[in-house]
């Protein structure tokens, strides 16, 4: 059954891609939503047998959760130790993210029959290949995330970057989608080219690309209880105490590829500062970045960390890598945030600093402080960011639908005119707020409290972040539907709510982000599978709330959004009083911290102009010059000689008479 | 007839082997420049016959070589004239130093 | 009996194609012995590799199958020498389904349909001997044979500056020959121990190991130069940007998918293989060359505007990888490169089919001058789009599989020097990203750049089967290497063994 989870997607791809033209819309859409409806089914029975059934395979005795190969193909041999196997690998981490990569895909499968057409009902152009495109990238993540070994892991990443690819630049006639998607390519690609260099080096010292031989080796004092023999435990371990030895630049190699394998992380995550690509990525369709850009692809960094975490754990310097990047990320992203004018860049760069918070909250996980609370809060914030992002972004589809701009200046007001938008885009900025009981508030105070078991820096920045987020949020919200009156231009008709498939999908993702919070994580995914809680209820996450860092959070977060109603909720000139009190500030975080044009300096003035261009013209007049050179000198040889060749037979004849003569007369002469 | 020596028959013939070379180096009309090589060709001939007649007076293979160098000479004649015929028609010249067109 | 031997047929019906030819009165009959015969090729191809895995799996373990050897010409020993390892049979297969699908790229070649196939046909010849045979001589000959109808294929049906490009194409690869026969008599003179037979059978040559230790650092770099020059190892690869531009359609085909792979294939087969001992020692030379050749080759490719410039320059960087891994003396990674050699050949026909067709239409192949033809002709767009991404190293098409062979492979070299130059060349795969998408971008996405494309039409049948048959080989070897990989891989053992002695 789970090799269909994979089967169903790739077989829709192929069908919608190959066939798809040849299909009407309508057709091509609901099969699309059948195809993500099936998988959706099969992923939750998948992950719920995991969690529930008890099965020997799934969890031993201690109640500890094991890792388990549902099934382990051999695709690709390399030497006898190093293979690429294609399988499944069934995991709390994996198993987690079935669920929510298929319950996000099938919602956007359902909303864009409705995003994708136009204010008459008619399909947009290519509408086929969009779901073609959705299916080809559900079943590179679903691969992705169940991936046995970190080549396969390395497959999928590729392929689900390629699908981003195509998504981004669905409207392919537009230069900016283009440009995005050309620009997400080429950075996610470049940080891939990070990872690569780490598997080579992690393999070349351990011998595997196995997840199951790499993690088997805990922290010394800690029980293993992944599925290993001993020997290979002891082999990888023997390996990282070696690892000590080869050094290079200064860290052990074992540093080194961990670092390079987060860099990887770092592109496809958005992890400063290889975030770029990403605000600009908002090019595709609103739905696409509800699923890519918001939900899925872009936490693919995280659950790389989180996959080899135990690994991470052995070089604790590569975590503090992970904390400071992550935690400088999700400051920034903040900051920037608060200024945007586009309500999908706004989401952006809040995903920007969302995931930043995972980040850190698995580089501030230790064993040693309440189970490694930092693994658990960053996989249960990744599931809540999931969901409330992609209610968000989905409000944002529908917003940008009906009023045909992107920027909140044409929008303001609109309460009134989208209730069912506002409702629950309200819910998806109190969950992201942190407001308890939405889900946000669960996950991030675990975060908090993580980052306070671990140092005060990091507490309190986090906790500033997590007050920023509330105050954009809000100003986010305030600006799109209240402000000041809607203007309804002549000739147009009143903005309003939605089809049912696209505000089903809200309704749906709203009442998940109001309880998903309340799902006891602790006993679902743990580092090492050790649940951390002896009973559970509905309240379990309440129960075990950590209350002072819990009202210290509540209070910032409330004390946020109301400087955010104070300064938004009706037009007032106190955004333009702050905005000039800093106007340095403003116009950095305005334009991003000019990191776009960092890069296009480095892309068009260094890279292109002065490698490039050199190299095309030494290839061009040097070398070339050069073989050119050798058939000129010829050439000039033998023009140079060429007049003895005259082709006048009467000048041969007299050379050849006169030659004759001279010889004769040589002979004659010797002869005298 | 037996008076006369070898030489007798030599310097003529050496006579007009010369006037055929000089005309073949100097002339820059074809037909004179194949007249010219006839000359030549007519030299050989008469040397051929010569010295059959006095070296092996009872042979007849420089008799055989020369009737067979009259009747080559008779072909390469007429397909040289045939080419400086189709040559004038092509370009209204017979000057050797005109006709450089198939040179690069 | 010589018919007895299925190799021999590679280069018979070729033969049989060319006699064919000569009687051919019209186009359509031209058609029909180019279409017969290069599907009787593949067929023939197929079974081969069908047979030679059942063979290999019923336990024949020689060196070589298939071989048989003639006597050619007695003074000298020269034999007509064949016999097929995997590495050959999967050389054999590429060979014929380029062949084939440069067959219907040039179903509309103009003008001289018949000379044009009768050419292209007898490269194919020597293609096809090259790759069958065992004995050096026979091996240059082929050589020899695919390399020369190159001038007329370029100086005739070529466009730009093609009489340029043909001769410096064709003095070029000549004077790889030069080096080439001098390594291969050099071989010749010292392939016996004191007092036995010359001979120029690569099996015997390497079974007797006698060549002189001294004489194989003269002989080693001498012949993988000479294969080097084919296989555009920098700084001998100029010839390949404007031959390629020239050429018509189905020679670059060729000519960058089969015909290049010959230097590569040559670099081991007969440099590596016979003089093992200077290829451990003078390896790193070459690496350095070759390295500079796969990131120099990409980074000349971002900024070209011509479509074939474009890719003869990523051919440079991708078949520097070829040798690139080839050096690294060890089995993965030169299984990799024969990966390579596959992969490339396949995704570079169908980038120059594609280009051909392209230009076909729009008459440019200036990528400024074009644009947003994904509206204008999907089928095409997507068939370069599927080209590209398997250039760049997309999983699932064979790109992907062969780099990561090689990278995997080469990183296992124990030597630092060898990592550190692998990881530089692993930096060639965003590069590639670059110079693809950016052609992607600007040629068929994006506004539709003139507006005398719109009316262009999309890909006729023979385009379509083209294509499609280059991008099912490409997603073949993508979506399942390992039998392919499998073969090779047991090819290489030998080689290995004999390095390793």
């Amino acid at each position: 059954m789970s090799i269909l989870i994979l089967a169903i997607p790739l077989f829709m791809f192929l069908l919608l891609g190959l066939t798809g033209m040849k299909m009407s819309h309508k057709l091509a859409g609901t099969l699309g939503c059948l195809g993500m409806g099936t998988t959706l089914v099969l992923a939750y029975t998948v992950a719920f047998t995991y969690f529930f059934s008890g099965g020997a395979d799934f969890i031993n005795a201690a109640g500890e959760r094991l890792q388990s190969i549902l099934w382990n193909v051999t695709w690709l041999q390399f030497t006898d130790k190093l293979v690429i196997r294609l399988g499944f690998l069934l995991d709390p981490i994996s198993a987690m993210m079935l669920v929510v990569i298929t319950t996000i895909s099938f919602m956007v499968h359902l909303y864009s029959m409705g995003y994708m057409r136009d204010h008459h009902g008619v399909f947009e152009r290519g509408f086929q290949r969009f779901y073609a495109f959705l299916s080809l990238f559900s079943f590179s993540m679903l691969g992705l995330v169940v991936a046995t070994n970190i080549f396969q892991m390395y497959i999928f990443w590729e392929l689900v970057g390629a699908s981003s690819f195509l998504l981004i630049g669905f409207y392919y006639t537009k230069p900016s989608a283009v440009l995005a998607s050309k620009k997400a390519f080429i950075v996610t690609r470049f940080a891939d080219l990070g990872f690569l260099i780490g598997i080579l080096v992690l393999s070349y010292y351990t011998g595997t690309f196995n997840f199951t031989e790499l993690t088997s080796a805990p922290v010394d004092g800690l029980a293993n209880v992944f599925q290993v023999s001993e020997t290979t435990a002891a082999g990888v371990k023997s390996i990282f105490a070696n690892s000590a030895a080869p050094l290079f630049m200064g860290a052990s190699v074992m540093t080194w590829a961990l670092v390079l394998i987060f860099m990887g992380g770092m592109g496809k995550s958005a992890m400063m500062p290889l975030h770029i690509w990403l605000p600009d990525a908002m090019e595709g369709p609103t739905p696409v970045s509800a699923l890519i850009h918001a939900a899925t692809m872009v936490v693919a960094g995280v659950y790389l960390v989180a996959r080899l975490f135990p690994l991470y754990l052995m070089e604790i310097r590569s975590l503090e890598i992970v904390t400071v990047v992550g935690a400088v990320t999700a400051l920034y992203a903040a900051i920037v945030a608060c200024t945007q004018v586009d309500i999908k860049r706004v989401l952006a760069f809040s995903t920007i600093s969302q995931i930043a918070f995972m980040m850190v909250s698995l580089g501030v996980a230790r064993p040693e402080f309440h189970h490694g609370i930092g693994y658990m809060a960053g996989m249960f914030h990744l599931f809540t960011h999931a969901m409330f992002k992609a209610l968000l972004f989905l409000c944002a589809g529908a917003l940008i639908h009906a009023i045909g701009s992107n920027d909140y200046t044409d929008m303001h007001g609109l309460r009134k005119y989208m209730p069912i938008t506002h409702i629950t885009f309200l819910i998806g900025c109190l969950a992201i707020a942190g407001i308890i009981p939405f889900a946000g508030f669960f996950s991030k105070d675990e975060i908090l409290t993580a980052c306070f078991g671990n140092s005060a820096l990091w507490y309190v920045w986090m906790s500033a972040v997590a007050g920023l987020t509330a105050f954009y949020m809000f100003r986010l919200y305030y600006l799109i539907f209240w402000w000041k009156e809607h203007k309804v231009h002549e000739g147009h008709h009143a903005p309003h709510d939605q089809p049912w498939t696209m505000t089903l999908p809200l309704v749906i993702l709203a009442a998940i982000s109001c309880v998903a919070g309340f799902v006891p994580f602790g006993n679902l995914v743990t580092w090492n599978g050790h649940p951390m809680f002896d009973h559970v209820s509905f309240f379990t996450n309440l129960e075990h709330l950590d209350w002072t860092v819990a009202a210290v959070s509540l209070a910032v977060a409330i004390i946020a959004i109301v400087i955010a109603t104070v300064m938004y909720r009706k037009e007032n000139p106190l955004p333009a009083k702050f905005r000039n009190a800093m106007p340095a500030l403003w116009t950095w975080a305005y334009h991003r911290f000019y990191f776009d044009e960092l890069y296009m300096f480095i892309t068009k003035n260094i890279i292109f102009d002065k490698i490039c261009k050199p190299i095309a013209w030494f290839d061009r007049h040097i070398i070339d010059g050069t073989m050119d050179m050798f058939a000129k000198v010829t050439q000039r040889l033998s023009v140079s000689i060429r007049g003895l060749q005259s082709g006048s037979v009467q000048t041969y004849v007299w050379v050849y008479l006169v030659g004759a003569l001279v010889m004769a007369s040589i002979v004659w002469l010797c002869l005298l | 007839m037996d008076k006369l020596s070898v030489i007798c028959y030599i310097i003529p013939s050496m006579i007009m082997f010369c006037c055929g070379v000089y005309g073949f180096i100097t002339r820059k009309n074809m037909i004179a420049i194949l007249i010219s090589l006839e000359l030549m060709l007519n030299a050989v001939d008469i040397n051929f016959v010569v010295f059959n007649r006095f070296l092996f007076p009872g042979q007849l293979e420089g008799m055989m070589f020369t009737l067979f160098a009259i009747a080559i000479a008779a072909a390469e004649t007429a397909l040289a004239i045939a080419i400086i015929v189709n040559v004038f028609r092509a370009v209204k010249n017979v000057d050797v130093s005109d006709l450089n067109k198939l040179k690069l | 009996m010589i018919f007895s031997n299925i190799l021999i047929y590679f280069v018979v019906i070729p033969l049989v194609m060319l006699g064919l030819l000569f009687l051919c009165r019209n186009m359509n009959q031209i058609r029909t012995v180019a279409v017969v015969g290069s599907t009787a090729l593949v067929a023939l191809s197929v079974y081969l590799v069908i047979d030679f895995l059942h063979l290999r799996e019923a336990g024949a373990d020689a060196v070589m199958l298939y071989t048989d050897s003639w006597m050619w010409f007695e003074p000298l020993n020269i034999h007509l020498a064949i016999g097929v390892d995997g590495i050959s049979v999967a050389m054999l297969l590429l060979s014929a389904i380029i062949v084939f699908a440069g067959t219907f790229a040039s179903w509309k070649i103009d003008p001289l349909p018949k000379d044009f196939f009768l050419w292209l046909i007898l490269l194919s010849t020597g293609v096809f001997g090259f790759f069958i045979s065992i004995d050096l001589f026979t091996m240059f000959m082929f050589y020899e044979v695919a390399l020369i109808p190159m001038y007329l294929l370029i100086g005739l049906w070529g466009t730009g500056r093609k009489e340029y490009s043909a001769m410096k194409l064709t003095l070029m690869l000549m004077g790889g020959s030069a080096f080439l026969l001098l390594g291969i008599l050099g071989i010749y003179y010292h392939s016996a121990p004191e007092g036995g037979k010359l001979t120029m059978n690569l099996l015997e040559i390497s079974a007797n190991n006698a060549i002189d230790h001294n004489w194989q650092y003269f002989l080693f770099p001498i012949t993988f130069v000479g294969f080097g020059v084919l296989g555009a190892m920098f700084p001998f690869h100029t010839w390949s940007p404007d031959g390629h531009a020239s050429a018509p359609t189905a020679v670059s085909m060729l000519h960058a998918g089969v015909l290049m792979k010959l230097g590569g294939y040559g670099c081991f087969r007969v440099a590596i293989y016979l003089m093992p001992h200077a290829a451990n020692e003078l390896a790193w030379i070459f690496l350095i060359l070759t390295g500079i050749s796969v990131v120099y080759g990409a980074f000349s490719a971002c900024v070209q505007n011509d479509l074939k410039y474009i890719n003869a320059y990523s051919s440079v960087s991708h078949c520097g990888l070829v040798l690139f891994a080839i050096l690294m003396l060890n089995t993965t990674a030169m299984t990799g490169a024969v990966m390579q050699m596959l992969s490339h050949g396949l995704m570079t026909a169908l980038f120059f089919a594609l280009i051909g067709m392209i230009y076909g239409r729009t008459h440019t192949r200036d990528i400024r001058l074009m644009g947003g033809l994904m509206k204008i002709m999907p089928f095409l767009a997507v068939c370069y789009v599927i080209a590209g991404m398997a250039s760049l190293g997309l999983p699932g098409l064979s790109g992907f599989v062969a780099e990561m062979t090689i990278f995997v492979g080469s990183f296992q070299h124990e030597d630092m020097f060898h990592r550190v130059f692998t990881i530089a060349a692993c930096c060639s795969i965003v590069i590639t990203a670059v110079y693809i998408l950016r052609v992607v971008g600007k040629l068929l996405l994006g506004p539709v750049y003139d507006e005398h494309h719109l009316t262009l039409t999309d890909a006729k049948w023979w385009e379509r089967l083209s294509t499609v048959t280059l991008i099912l080989c490409v997603a073949g070897i993508g979506c399942f290497p390992n039998w392919i990989n499998d073969m090779i891989h047991n090819s290489f053992l030998p080689i290995i063994e004999v390095l390793t002695k």
